[in-house]
Parts: structure tokens; C-alpha cells; sequence
């Protein structure tokens, strides 16, 4: 059993800046045709202030904290035996190249079903730019097999 | 671009078989470096057969049909349920439609059943995303 006194448990904040060379990697990793997504000026034509990051960059920013998956150290996990259940996001503001994005997170609940067989973490995590503004949060479920 | 109500289907986004370069590309861009989705030297010691897809890689496949169909600033919420496992060669197909338009803040937001599936029907990924219209 993971251990459920984590719940609530809060990982240490850290910060990092939005590269455009990243962005523009991660827009060809997955294949994006928009150009605004690689192209500054075709950014700015489109209302934009320079390269937006896609939606779900904001799981990006949380694997460039000082410890990768800080949550496999703390609750004692076997890689290969976690599974990304599911993932949500709210978009309160646009995140832009250069961002300089503070994220906090913690983990909300930890819970089981299948007798055991089946564990579940939930991490919640919020997003805040240079300017103190909140432009985004995410609740992440991992699903850890017993065995 | 005709009314969006409920009925409208998302237009659809087809890729490329995914490939090891695929997900090598992917986890160096998304710095998710988890060896099960790049090492099959890793995944075969730990029991695997071989690597498999990110979840977050389809994620952003259905991010990409999203902003393709609205831009991205309309975009409320996003999320989505790994159904499935997406393995090396499969082809996926993001697909959705607007299930329910709802008032909110002042705007309205068309609530839209998401999904991607395999070339076969399975789907991998299912979910739902709020876009303002």
C-alpha cells in the first residue's frame, strides 16, 4: 500500500522559463501544422505576442522540476508499474515564449480500488506566471498496479 | 464556418503510424524521459514486451484537433482518461462533437466528447474539453 499520510503532501515550487527553441521542438514532435506554433511572425499575424505553447505543454513544465518525478522518490514507486490514468486542464491565461512559470503542486488524494490491486495518486498542480497571474492548472492521476 | 451546436462533429485528425522516433522525439520535447517509452532494452527487463506511446503524446494529439477547430484562446478545459495502451505502429485518429452548449461567465461553451482511437476502433484516450464560440 502507498503510503497515505502523502496525501496532502506538497512538493517543492520551482521555476522555469519558456524556451521558443522548446516550444518549436515540441510542436514537431507531435506533428503540428498551425504555424503560429513554430513561426513568430505567423504567431504575431494571429493576434499573438510570439509562439504560444500548446495545450498541454503545461505537463511539460512539471517534468523540468529539479528532481524528475519527484512523486517516484517520495511514495516508493516501480516505474514500470505506473500507468498515466487520466489528465485534466484548466486554462485560466495563455502561456507565450519567454513565460517565466512558477508551478506548485501537491498530491490531493491517494486511494485504491480492486482490493489493493489497484492504487491511485492524484496530483493537482497550479501554474503562474512572471506577473503573479495564474494561467493554468492540472490534475494528473496515476494509477500504480500492486504488482 | 456554419453554427456550432450540438451535433457538430470536430473535424477529425488522422496520423502517421506512431514509430521509435516518434517517441524519441516526443520525450526529448516534452522532457518525458521515462525509459518505458524509449528503452526496449528497459522495458523487456521489467517485464514489457516493448515500449510503448506516451499518453500525453495522444493528449496532444487532440490538443492539435482542438486547436485546429477553435484557436487555442477559446480553449476552457481539457481532459482525458488513458483508456488503452497505444503501442509502436499503431494509427490514430482523434475525433469529437459538441455534446451540450453551456452558459457560463458570459460566454457559452460548447462541451465536446473527445477521443482517439486505433485504426481497429479501440479507444486510447477519452475525454472532453470546454471551448468558448
Amino acid at each position: 500500500m502507498l503510503d497515505r499520510s502523502k496525501i496532502g503532501h506538497e512538493f517543492a515550487p520551482f521555476t522555469v522559463e519558456i524556451e521558443k527553441g522548446r516550444l518549436r521542438f515540441f510542436a514537431r514532435a507531435i506533428g503540428e501544422t498551425n504555424p503560429i506554433y513554430v513561426d513568430e511572425a505567423a504567431a504575431r499575424a494571429a493576434g499573438h505576442a510570439t509562439i504560444p505553447a500548446p495545450p498541454t505543454f503545461m505537463f511539460s513544465i512539471d517534468l523540468e522540476g529539479p528532481e524528475f518525478l519527484p512523486i517516484v522518490k517520495l511514495l516508493g514507486l516501480d516505474i514500470p508499474r505506473v500507468l498515466h490514468g487520466s489528465q485534466e486542464f484548466d486554462y485560466l491565461a495563455q502561456i507565450y515564449a519567454g513565460d517565466v512559470i512558477t508551478q506548485t503542486s501537491k498530491i490531493a488524494d491517494i486511494f485504491d480500488k480492486k482490493g489493493g490491486a489497484l492504487e491511485f495518486v492524484v496530483v493537482e498542480s497550479v501554474y503562474t506566471n512572471e506577473s503573479g497571474e495564474p494561467v493554468g492548472k492540472a490534475r494528473q492521476t496515476l494509477v500504480y498496479r500492486s504488482s | 464556418m456554419s453554427k456550432t451546436t450540438v451535433g457538430t462533429k470536430i473535424p477529425a485528425l488522422k496520423l502517421p503510424a506512431i514509430s521509435r522516433t516518434t517517441l524519441a522525439l516526443y520525450a526529448g520535447a516534452s522532457g518525458d524521459h521515462n525509459p518505458v517509452h524509449i528503452d526496449s532494452d528497459f522495458a523487456k527487463k521489467a517485464g514489457i514486451p516493448d515500449v510503448f506511446a506516451h499518453g500525453m503524446l495522444s493528449m496532444a494529439y487532440l490538443g492539435r484537433m482542438l486547436t485546429d477547430w477553435q484557436p487555442q484562446s477559446q480553449l476552457r478545459k481539457f481532459s482525458s482518461r488513458f483508456a488503452a495502451i497505444t503501442h509502436l505502429q499503431d494509427i490514430i485518429s482523434c475525433s469529437g462533437e459538441v455534446v451540450e452548449l453551456i452558459e457560463r461567465d458570459g460566454e457559452t461553451l460548447a462541451r465536446c466528447s473527445i477521443q482517439a482511437a486505433k485504426a481497429d476502433g479501440q479507444q486510447t484516450l477519452i475525454g472532453e474539453a470546454l471551448v468558448a464560440i
